[in-house]
């Protein structure tokens, strides 16, 4: 059973919860970027959260089935098509072989998932189906899809599927958002102006932005004047290169910040002040180019209750399995 | 004679979210913050903690992923703070690693392409990186630049940016440490295995992307293997890990490619060999440690 792409969309990859354990040595987590969005699609065709989906961004692919499938399409609001009739998000579809699936034109946020029953079936490679391109590793071939890819879709499960997604469960695509962080790192290198400016600025995400991180615009922050540490470099900004955390915020030349996301660089020279917190990343990840942002600090408890928060919506869709 | 400072404060500990533990072991770069950041990651990797998802070692600080649903975030600061007690009572600082010769084609022409294709806001627009790095480090001419770089060995301090890049770190006095600054806006190409220099740290490319490195050369064989075919990458795709060190060795284009031919057909492994790296040896007659290495990788 599988997936032949008639045309491959703009970045369309296989992508899983993600790779972890080896980022020690530059191996990102990866996975899907809007991780409640992919596994809702999952949840819609009776898969488990871990099943590989793919991950659409902008313009979707173009594909048949050689045999029956169920699949659903989850994430940013696109127009679904099966043989050019419109179809339903957030709901299950029967495919017969031979059926064509194809997207429109988004109307909000940047990625959505389709999930097939049965998972897409390319091979573990370090624990995950993820892609990631850079190493040229996982997902399939270690790339993003081509036109005359033929993509593996595993056998079902036989576990029963949601019927839909509850509207009130299913993330939102706004033009404005609000992404909590927990100010730390190298904070104490800004003055304090140069913080006040990080938390009350309507930051404008620009078209640099993409599965290694997301540059927003706006006024620069001031750094600190200091004699640089050796082997720091010369910027205020540099520091000795060290282990990036994931979400975390550099801010290069104290101009136009930089959230790092699931395919992050492991470590670099850029000073970070503070990092995106775990319920939010998946909020960055919908924010489409132009998203005006508001980066609100946040005590670890509040980051811990919001991960709380975050479990329990994923708790609704999964029940206690998930 | 000696690499300045070498007595380390206590870390600093802070929060990359609710997620991500980083310990600030040094503001500067040293080999004794990084023999420290190395001897917690160990550590920490033998208590096999519930919850810590992965442990990176870097230059001269710690990053550690966790999952606080498993480990609350200040009982993992506690277990951190007393393996960091534990590394401060070591009276012995002793590494067991490796030498490794790598290879190195300097002043080839595939960085010198693509120095010349981003020339545009270099430092130096009318020459080449390895022009620019001899006139920074105050030397004659890049082959003393390139004498330099491949004449004293390097410790592998950091590995990752991508996957299986090494950052190294030159083991002598720091005045005579080669530094670079690096370029002053990133390429958005480097051919890989380029051999670059930022800052005091040595680095090779592992596979193609942006950098903002200085370009001195290109190594002949690979450093990052995923279809692990060469039998140096029979246990893992990642040739290097932290401690490891690096001896380069200048070939000529003919060399290069006859290790090119051996890679293609599979019968290349890099010269390596067993060796003890001695961090007060290394600190108070670096030029006797490097030699007693250096002959271990001789002796081959």
């Amino acid at each position: 059973m599988a997936f032949d792409i008639l045309e491959p969309g703009l970045a369309t990859s296989v992508q899983d919860r993600g790779r972890f354990g080896y980022y020690n040595v530059g191996i990102p987590q990866g996975g899907a970027m809007d991780q409640l969005s992919a596994s809702m699609a999952n949840a819609l065709v009776g898969n488990s959260p871990g099943d590989a989906v793919l991950e659409c961004a902008y313009l979707g692919p173009r594909f048949t089935t050689d045999t029956d499938a169920v699949i659903a399409v989850a994430g940013a609001p696109v127009q679904v098509k099966v043989n050019g009739q419109t179809a339903d998000q957030w709901t299950r579809l029967s495919l017969a072989a031979g059926d064509e699936v194809s997207f429109g034109m988004l109307s909000g946020g940047t990625r959505y998932y389709v999930a097939v029953q049965g998972g897409i079936d390319v091979p573990e490679v370090l624990g995950s189906r993820s892609t990631y391109t850079l190493g040229a590793l996982g997902g399939f071939q270690g790339r993003t899809l081509k036109a005359g890819d033929t993509v593996p879709v595993g056998a079902p499960s036989g576990a029963s599927p949601l019927d839909t997604i509850p509207e009130d469960l299913r993330p939102v695509y706004a033009k404005e958002v609000t992404v909590r962080i927990l100010p730390g790192l190298y904070d104490h290198r800004l003055t304090a102006e140069g913080m006040e400016t990080l938390v009350s600025t309507a930051w404008k995400l620009t078209p640099v932005a993409d599965r290694t991180g997301l540059r927003y615009s706006g006024p620069d922050l001031e750094w600190r004047p200091r004699t640089q540490p050796f082997g720091a470099g010369s910027d205020p900004s540099n520091i000795v290169d060290a282990g990036y955390a994931i979400g975390s915020i550099q801010v290069p030349g104290g101009k136009e910040p930089i959230v790092l996301h699931r395919d992050a660089v492991s470590g670099g020279g850029y000073a970070m002040v503070a990092t995106v917190i775990s319920a939010d990343m998946d909020v960055v990840a919908r924010s489409a180019p132009g998203t005006l942002t508001h980066f609100e600090p946040v005590t670890m408890e509040q980051a811990l209750a919001a991960r709380a928060d975050a479990a329990k919506v994923r708790r609704a869709v999964w029940g206690t399995a998930g | 004679m000696s690499h300045a400072p070498q007595h380390l404060d206590a870390a600093r500990y802070t929060w990359g979210g609710d997620e991500f533990l980083f310990v600030e072991i040094s503001e500067s770069m040293s080999l004794a913050a990084n023999f420290k950041a190395n001897a917690m990651a160990t550590r920490l990797t033998a208590r096999a903690i519930d919850g810590v998802v992965d442990i990176c070692p870097a230059n001269a600080s710690l990053l550690l992923r966790f999952d606080p649903d498993a480990v609350p975030p200040d009982e993992l600061e506690a277990l951190v703070r007393q393996v960091e007690e534990e590394v401060a009572q070591l009276s012995e600082q002793t590494l067991e690693t490796r030498i490794i010769e790598i290879p190195v084609w300097y002043d080839d022409p595939y960085t010198r392409e693509t120095g010349a294709r981003f020339r545009k806001g270099h430092q130096r627009p009318d020459g080449t990186d390895l022009d620019f790095a001899a006139e920074e480090n105050g030397l004659s001419s890049p082959q003393e630049f390139i004498r330099k770089h491949h004449e004293s060995p390097w410790l592998v301090s950091m590995v990752g940016f991508v996957a299986g890049l090494p950052f190294m770190f030159q083991i002598v006095p720091q005045e005579e440490q080669l530094e670079v600054p690096k370029y002053l806006s990133p390429r958005t190409d480097t051919p890989p295995l380029t051999v670059g220099h930022g800052g005091c740290f040595a680095c090779i490319y592992s596979v193609r992307g942006a950098g903002g490195y200085q370009m001195f050369g290109i190594a002949a064989a690979p450093i990052f293997d995923p279809a692990q075919k060469l039998e140096d990458f029979s246990d893992f795709m990642i040739f290097f890990r932290p401690g490891d060190i690096v001896k380069f060795k200048p070939v000529g284009e003919d060399e290069y490619r006859a290790i090119q031919a051996e890679v293609d057909a599979g019968t290349f492994t890099y010269r390596q060999v067993p060796v003890t790296f001695d961090l007060q040896k290394a600190l108070t007659d670096p030029t006797a440690h490097n030699r007693d290495i250096l002959e271990k990788l001789n002796g081959l």
